[in-house]
């Protein structure tokens, strides 16, 4: 069997299961004695184990079964979960996880893991050296979680008691075939024809059925009544071709019995129930009231290559500067039919773009969700006890936003636990629970998603850092004097800043912030800071909900023509020439009892005049950023279009207020204005 | 034989500024494009025309003979944008005409030239002599790279 198509597959739940190991392990060490949560954890390591072996990933199936091993015996209580065994775990997860990432980059999978598998060993043995009796019911739980695919009714159960009573042996057998074995059905007639010769098949798992449609993988289970000895059975079944092979356990009445009552979750993993004893019905009934991921399954989902939907969008881009083009000759050409289908087609196109851009909505839980383990991790390195609270997981952002805020965050995070979350000592003395809170928000609001960090820490002190800020040389004493507060707590975001008197692993190399403010306004988005002191801080970052397609506003300004993003946009007014304020050596326009700067843009930009020009009337669009708000003064307004964001390329890095480019129905290239950088 | 050939020339396209003749690797050169409209970058140095869009792209063009400090001149029917691609930067150059492909043996190619005129010795990586052809290489890395620290 070609291995390869499944690669990705696997790669792909891998890295799910690995993450559902992770966040359970995360909420098993808040719920140590819910055996719930280690059930999940012993499925998905299962489920990894049994795929990696199928894909040959020796070491990664052996470090997963010992991690499962494990896992078993906390399951069986034979261990008490504690933080020590929680920490190996944890590290057994971070080499699969490497592991898996290694493959995923064209490597074996293969890793030195000697020293967490001896440890895993040593859990594992340690516990059971003490619990002496318990090592015998281990060694059966295991026996029974590798060949317990087969459980029996009633009915059965008589059979085989009676046969044992006359002397006949119970077999339960497994039967392996060869990966690239092309005609199974028949394998197993062959193999079924033997069995029966050499007594009776009591079950089977896959059903009879199952097996004679193939429906299954390479593997068989069957349960034989025979008087003839295990090894000729499992010698005679070895001859059958193609079967590599055949393991036969022989089984008391006792054994079957007490296995009918085991543990639920063992019969979870069979995959086949084809009984119907009241047992199994119970069993379902369990796995329909855990939460389990098996509700997700239920949604109607296929994978897609994230580089097909880019080459979507990308195609779809093209089609929007197309339609742009379209739209500007039709409208010159004034033909009604013609208007017709460019307005049709322009209604389509429009409904395109909604699908394909929700297509590619990610939700941030796939950035938030490697927060927990982070958090825990370092909030045992700093020695302070947090809590992490994330709200609104689910709430979706697009793609290309997503691979980008990772970083900032977790700047911020780690700036919050460091520099925001006090010692526990000193929480306590001021009066504060020990435990450090940090909330992780998110949400949608308008055509912007919002992401708040906020921690209950010591907030952020305004004289140490306007003091800091001075002798770095960012502000002079003077301008310290008349700044707010917030404009204060945006200084810590500057570059070369770090107000931690000592420099620590975790932050405080100056290099964090003023990268997760540049990285956070490149999306297109802010970054605000509230914070009282002793209280706490609340970092918030507006985003935008996608970057590549935005509603501009074209103006135009002599012969050139820009555009100004309408997120900007507050509203456009005419004004009167008469109705400019002088103040401060700064125009300004009363706009709705409000004082609006103006910016003229010809004048930012340098436009090439020819005459100077006294109109009576000013076009004046009013943007805002934050809650400050600017008049830019243009010579008129073009109209509002959708386009296609583009960048100016890389030898243009950083134009002063232009954040881009993009192409307009004529072909030619018209500049994005960044409002942004125009508002002081 | 043909590849020994490939291993002593080096295949450049020749280009022309004030009667003068440079050359860049074809390597480097994307395509060449007749003059079309450009979009004026504002708050840029002043060699920097302004972008272009190129079947899509969006790509800035920098006229060659203000990069040089030569003196300036209308663009005309011969003038030419030479798209070049240098590691990920894609620019555009305006030159005066680009006409030539050639072959110039490695050997032909001396490394320091002793005067090159007007034109500021840091962006010339050597000089070609073939039959009575003068050819200037250019050293685009040079060329382009100063523009990050001006903006």
């Amino acid at each position: 069997m070609e291995m390869s198509q499944y690669l990705e597959m696997f790669i792909e739940e891998s890295k799910e299961h690995l993450q559902a190991c992770n966040e359970n392990l995360l909420e098993l060490e808040k719920n140590p004695s819910d055996l719930r949560i280690v059930n999940e954890i012993f499925r998905s390591a299962h489920t990894l184990k049994g795929m990696s072996a199928t894909m040959g990933y020796e070491d990664t199936a052996d470090l997963t079964h010992k991690m499962e091993n494990v896992l078993d015996a906390i399951r069986n209580e034979k261990i008490v979960v504690s933080t020590a065994i929680l920490d190996v775990v944890f590290t057994a997860v971070d080499h699969l996880e490497a592991m898996v990432m290694d493959i995923a980059s064209g490597g074996t999978g293969k890793r030195d893991v000697s020293a967490t598998v001896k440890d895993l060993n040593a859990i594992e043995k340690g516990e059971l050296a003490v619990v002496d009796t318990a090592e015998i019911a281990a060694t059966i739980v295991e026996k029974t979680n590798q060949h317990s695919f087969l459980t029996y009714d009633e009915f059965e159960l008589t059979v085989i008691s009676q046969s044992h009573e006359q002397g006949f042996n119970t077999y339960e057998i497994s039967v392996s075939l060869r990966e690239d074995c092309l005609l199974k059905a028949a394998r197993v007639f062959m193999v079924f024809e033997l069995l029966e010769k050499m007594g009776d098949v009591i079950k089977s798992s896959p059903s009879v059925d199952q097996l004679e449609s193939e429906q299954f993988d390479t593997q068989f289970h069957v349960s034989l009544v025979t008087n003839e000895p295990a090894d000729d059975v499992q010698k005679k079944l070895m001859k059958v071709s193609e079967v590599v092979e055949v393991v036969v356990h022989s089984v008391t009445i006792e054994q079957l019995q007490s296995r009918n009552n085991a543990s639920p979750v063992v019969e979870n993993e069979n995959q086949s129930q084809s009984t119907s004893s009241s047992n199994n019905v119970a069993v379902a009934q369990n796995a329909t009231n855990a939460p389990t991921k098996g509700v997700q399954a239920g949604n109607k989902t296929i994978r897609v290559n994230i580089e097909r939907l880019d080459i979507l969008m990308n195609l779809f881009e093209e089609l929007v500067i197309d339609r742009g083009r379209l739209q500007s000759i039709s409208s010159e050409l004034n033909h009604s039919e013609l208007d017709e289908t460019v307005e049709r087609m322009t209604r389509i196109s429009g409904d395109l773009q909604t699908i394909i851009l929700t297509m590619r909505m990610v939700q941030v839980e796939t950035v938030f969700n490697r927060f927990p383990k982070m958090v825990r991790q370092l909030a045992r390195d700093l020695n302070k006890k947090i809590n992490l609270e994330i709200i609104g997981a689910e709430t979706e952002l697009d793609r290309t936003v997503i691979d980008e805020i990772g970083d900032p965050l977790v700047h911020l995070i780690r700036n919050a636990l460091d520099h925001g979350v006090e010692r526990p000592e000193i929480r306590v003395a001021n009066g504060k629970p020990e435990e450090g809170t940090v909330v992780l928000r998110a949400y949608h609001s308008g055509n912007h998603v919002f992401i708040e960090l906020e921690d209950d820490g010591a907030g952020i002190n305004r004289d140490k850092v306007l003091n800091k800020a001075i002798s770095k040389g960012i502000v002079t004493s003077e301008m310290a004097a008349t700044m707010t507060d917030k404009q204060v707590f945006e200084l810590i975001m500057a570059s070369g800043f770090s107000t931690a008197d000592t420099i620590s692993d975790v932050s405080g190399r100056g290099v964090g912030l003023d990268v997760v403010k540049s990285t956070i306004e490149s999306l297109g988005g802010f970054i605000t800071i509230d914070s009282t002191e002793g209280k706490g801080s609340l970092f918030s970052i507006q985003l935008p909900l996608t970057l590549s397609i935005i509603s501009v506003m074209l103006v135009e300004i002599e012969e050139e023509m820009f555009a100004i993003p309408l997120s900007s946009i507050i509203e456009t007014a005419i004004i009167r020439s008469t109705d400019i304020l002088n103040a401060h050596n700064q125009k300004v326009i009363d706009f709705r009892g409000k004082v609006v700067p103006l910016v003229f843009l010809d004048d930012v930009f340098s436009v090439p005049r020819d005459e100077q020009s006294d109109e009576e009337f000013l076009s004046v669009v009013i943007v805002r950023k934050g809650d400050k708000m600017a008049g830019l003064v243009v010579d008129s307004f073009v109209g509002q279009q959708e386009i296609v964001l583009k960048s100016l390329g890389n030898y243009l890095s950083s134009v002063f207020a232009i954040s881009g480019a993009t192409i307009l129905g004529n072909g030619k290239v018209a500049l994005i204005v960044d409002c942004n950088a125009l508002i002081k | 034989m043909t590849e020994l050939k490939a291993m002593d020339d080096l295949k450049v396209i020749v280009f022309e500024l004030m009667n003068k003749e440079y050359v860049i690797p074809v390597s480097q050169v994307q395509s060449i494009e007749k003059m079309m409209h450009i979009t004026r970058v504002p708050r840029t140095p002043s060699f920097v025309k302004g972008v272009i869009n190129l079947r899509g792209v969006v790509t800035p063009i920098i006229d060659l003979r203000e990069r040089f400090n030569l003196q300036a001149s209308e663009a005309n029917e011969q003038s030419r944008m030479i798209m070049i691609k240098l590691e990920d930067m894609e620019v555009g150059l305006i030159v005066d005409a680009a006409n030539d492909v050639l072959d110039i043996p490695l050997s032909a190619i001396e490394p320091q030239p002793e005067v090159v005129g007007s034109i500021e010795s840091e962006f010339i990586g050597g000089v070609a002599k073939l039959e009575r052809r003068l050819l200037v290489m250019l050293q685009l890395e040079k060329v382009l790279n100063p523009i990050k620290q001006v903006i």
